[in-house]
C-alpha cells in the first residue's frame, strides 16, 4: 500500500496542536513538579505537601467527597437506570432525554440553582424548616458539597449504566425463578455479577470526575472551600503568592491518583475475563 | 411483571425526573418570581428579569463573545480533525490504537491540571496567548476532541471508506476530489451531531476560561459568576436561558441521531 508523504501533512497540524496544548502543559507540570523553589531539583515539592496539614486536609476533603458523592450518584444511577429498563419506552425516552440535557446543568450554574433552593434563605431550606423537618441548613460545607456532587453524578451515572442492563437476559431470570430463586437470589448470583465490570467502570469514572472537579465547588464557596483543585488554582492565579511549582506537585498527585484507580479497573476487568474463560 | 412491580419501577422513574428536575425548576420559578424571600410561594410573576437581562448590553457582550469563541474552536476541530481522521483511516490504519490512547488524555487530564502547564508556557515567551480569548479557542479543541473523534469515526467505520475511494479513483476523480466531494458529505450527519453536542458543553466551560482568560475576556460563564453578588432573579433568568439554549441543542442533535439510523 502506498503512503504518500503527503498523508503524513494531513495528520501534522492535529498533532502539533494537540502536542501544544495538551502533552506540553502535562510535561511542564510533571518535570517542574520536581522542581521546588526552596530546595531546588529534588522531592521538595512533594515532601512540602505531604508534610503539611493544610494541604492534607485538601486531599482528604477532595477524597471523602468524591467518595461518597460517587457511592451516592452510584446507587440513586443504579436504581434508576434499572427502573427505565422496565417502564414503557414512552416515559423512558422522555426521562433518558432529560437525563442526557441535565448531565450539561454542572459548574456554576448548578451552583446557582443550589444556592436557590437550599441557600441559607433557600426556597427548600425554609419550606423543610416550615415543616419543621430540619432546623437549618448550610450548603457551604462538606455535607452540602457532597449533596451538589452526587446531583451532577447521577446524570452521569445512569447514562454509563443504562446500556449495561441490555446484558441482563429475560431468561436468565425466568431460568433463576425456575429454579426456585428469589429475587434476591437472582440478584446476589446473577444480576449484581454481571453488572459488576460496569458497576466498577463507572464508579472509576465518576471518582475521577469528582476529584477534577473545580467550577462547582468555587462558585459555590468562591474558593473558600479546602479541596485539591481549588488549592492548584489558588496557587497558580490566586492573591497573594504563586508558587506554580507547588502546584504542579499537587496536580501530578491528582494525575498519579487518578492513573492509579485507572490502572486498578483495568486489572480487576483482565481478572474478571480470566474467571469467565 | 406484577402490578406492584410495575407500579415501583414507574415511581422509582419519577423520583429520578423529580430529583434532576427539582432545582432547575426551582431557578425556573424564582426568574419570574417578582420577589421570593422569607416566604414559601413567590409574591408575584413577571418577565421583567428577562427583558432586564437581554437589554443589558454586558450580558449580550458576553454571549458574543462565548459564541465567538465557541464557534472558533469548532471549526478549529474541523480543519484539524477531520484531516487527520482520513489520514489515519486511508493510510496509517495502525495509527488507530495511537489516536486512541491521545483521545483519552482530555478525559483523563483535569482542566484545573492543564491549566497550570498552559498558565506557565503560554504567558510569556514566543505565545504570549494567556489573556486573550486564542488560547480557549485551542483549549476548547482539546475538550471536544474526545467527542468529535468518537462521533466522526463511528460513521466512518460504518461507511466503507476503502470501496468508496476506489469507486471514486474509477470514476477519475483525485484523491482530494473523492474526500471532500464523497467522504466529507458521507460524514455530515456524524459530524453535526459532535459539533451540536460540543457546542452545548463548550458554552459551559468555567475553569480554563476562569484561570486562563479570566475578566480580561469576559465570556457568558465568567459573567455569571461576576453576577453573584447582584440580583438573584436576574441570575436565575440566565441560568434558565442558558439551560434552554443547551436543551435546543442536545434537542437538535438527538434528532439528527434518530435521523441517521
Amino acid at each position: 500500500m502506498k503512503r504518500p508523504r503527503l498523508a503524513l501533512l494531513l495528520i501534522l497540524p492535529f498533532l502539533l496542536v494537540f502536542g501544544a496544548f495538551q502533552l506540553a502543559p502535562l510535561a511542564w507540570i510533571a518535570f517542574n513538579s520536581f522542581n521546588s523553589s526552596e530546595s531546588g531539583w529534588g522531592l521538595g515539592n512533594y515532601a512540602e505537601i505531604l508534610g503539611s496539614p493544610f494541604y492534607l486536609q485538601a486531599i482528604r476533603f477532595s477524597l471523602e467527597i468524591s467518595l461518597w458523592s460517587s457511592v451516592c450518584g452510584l446507587l440513586i444511577a443504579l436504581l434508576g437506570a434499572y427502573s427505565l429498563t422496565r417502564v414503557d419506552s414512552r416515559l423512558r425516552g422522555f426521562v433518558v432525554a432529560f437525563t442526557n440535557m441535565t448531565s450539561n446543568f454542572a459548574g456554576v450554574p448548578l451552583a446557582f440553582a443550589f444556592i436557590i433552593l437550599l441557600g441559607i434563605n433557600g426556597c427548600l431550606t425554609l419550606a423543610l424548616k416550615q415543616f419543621g423537618l430540619i432546623e437549618g441548613f448550610n450548603l457551604y460545607t462538606k455535607g452540602g458539597l457532597i449533596l451538589i456532587y452526587t446531583y451532577f453524578q447521577i446524570p452521569l451515572g445512569v447514562l454509563l449504566l443504562f446500556p449495561a442492563f441490555e446484558a441482563l437476559k429475560q431468561d436468565w431470570r425466568d431460568a433463576a425463578a425456575l429454579l426456585g430463586a428469589g429475587t434476591w437470589q437472582y440478584w446476589r448470583h446473577i444480576g449484581l455479577p454481571v453488572l459488576s465490570p460496569a458497576l466498577v467502570g463507572t464508579f472509576i469514572i465518576l471518582l475521577a470526575n469528582a476529584l477534577g472537579a473545580y467550577a462547582t465547588v468555587y462558585a459555590l464557596t468562591t474558593g473558600n472551600f479546602n479541596v485539591v483543585p481549588v488549592r492548584i488554582a489558588a496557587l497558580v492565579s490566586g492573591d497573594i503568592y504563586l508558587e506554580p511549582n507547588l502546584a504542579a506537585a499537587l496536580a501530578m498527585l491528582l494525575v498519579a491518583f487518578m492513573t492509579l484507580i485507572t490502572l486498578v479497573h483495568q486489572w480487576l476487568l483482565r481478572r474478571s475475563r480470566h474467571v469467565q474463560n | 411483571m406484577s402490578r406492584t412491580e410495575r407500579l415501583y419501577h414507574r415511581t422509582v422513574v419519577w423520583v429520578l425526573f423529580l430529583i434532576l428536575f427539582t432545582p432547575l425548576a426551582a431557578t425556573l420559578l424564582y426568574s419570574l418570581a417578582t420577589q421570593w424571600s422569607a416566604t414559601l410561594l413567590p409574591a408575584g410573576f413577571t418577565f421583567k428579569w428577562y427583558l432586564q437581562l437581554w437589554s443589558e448590553p454586558r450580558f449580550l457582550a458576553a454571549f458574543g463573545r462565548s459564541l465567538a469563541i465557541c464557534f472558533g474552536a469548532l471549526a478549529l476541530s474541523c480543519v484539524l480533525i477531520l484531516p487527520a481522521m482520513f489520514a489515519v483511516a486511508y493510510h496509517f490504519p495502525r495509527l488507530d490504537a495511537l489516536m486512541n490512547v491521545l483521545i483519552l488524555l482530555p478525559f483523563a487530564v483535569p482542566p484545573v491540571v492543564s491549566a497550570v502547564g498552559l498558565l506557565q508556557l503560554y504567558a510569556s515567551g514566543p505565545l504570549p496567548l494567556t489573556g486573550t480569548p486564542w488560547i480557549l479557542v485551542f483549549c476548547y479543541f482539546t475538550i471536544a476532541l474526545p467527542f468529535m473523534y468518537r462521533a466522526i469515526s463511528n460513521n466512518l467505520q460504518a461507511l466503507n471508506l476503502r470501496d468508496l475511494m476506489d469507486a471514486a479513483h474509477l470514476l477519475g476523480a483525485s484523491s482530494w476530489r473523492a474526500a471532500l466531494l464523497v467522504v466529507l458529505p458521507n460524514l455530515r450527519t456524524g459530524l453535526m451531531v459532535a459539533l451540536f453536542l460540543s457546542f452545548s458543553f463548550l458554552i459551559g466551560e468555567f475553569v480554563f476560561a476562569n484561570l486562563l482568560v479570566g475578566t480580561r475576556y469576559e465570556t457568558l460563564q465568567i459573567y455569571l459568576y461576576n453576577l453573584r453578588n447582584g440580583s438573584g432573579h436576574l441570575t436565575s433568568a440566565l441560568v434558565i436561558s442558558y439551560f434552554l439554549a443547551v436543551l435546543l441543542l442536545t434537542w437538535i442533535a438527538n434528532r439528527l441521531n434518530r435521523e441517521r439510523t
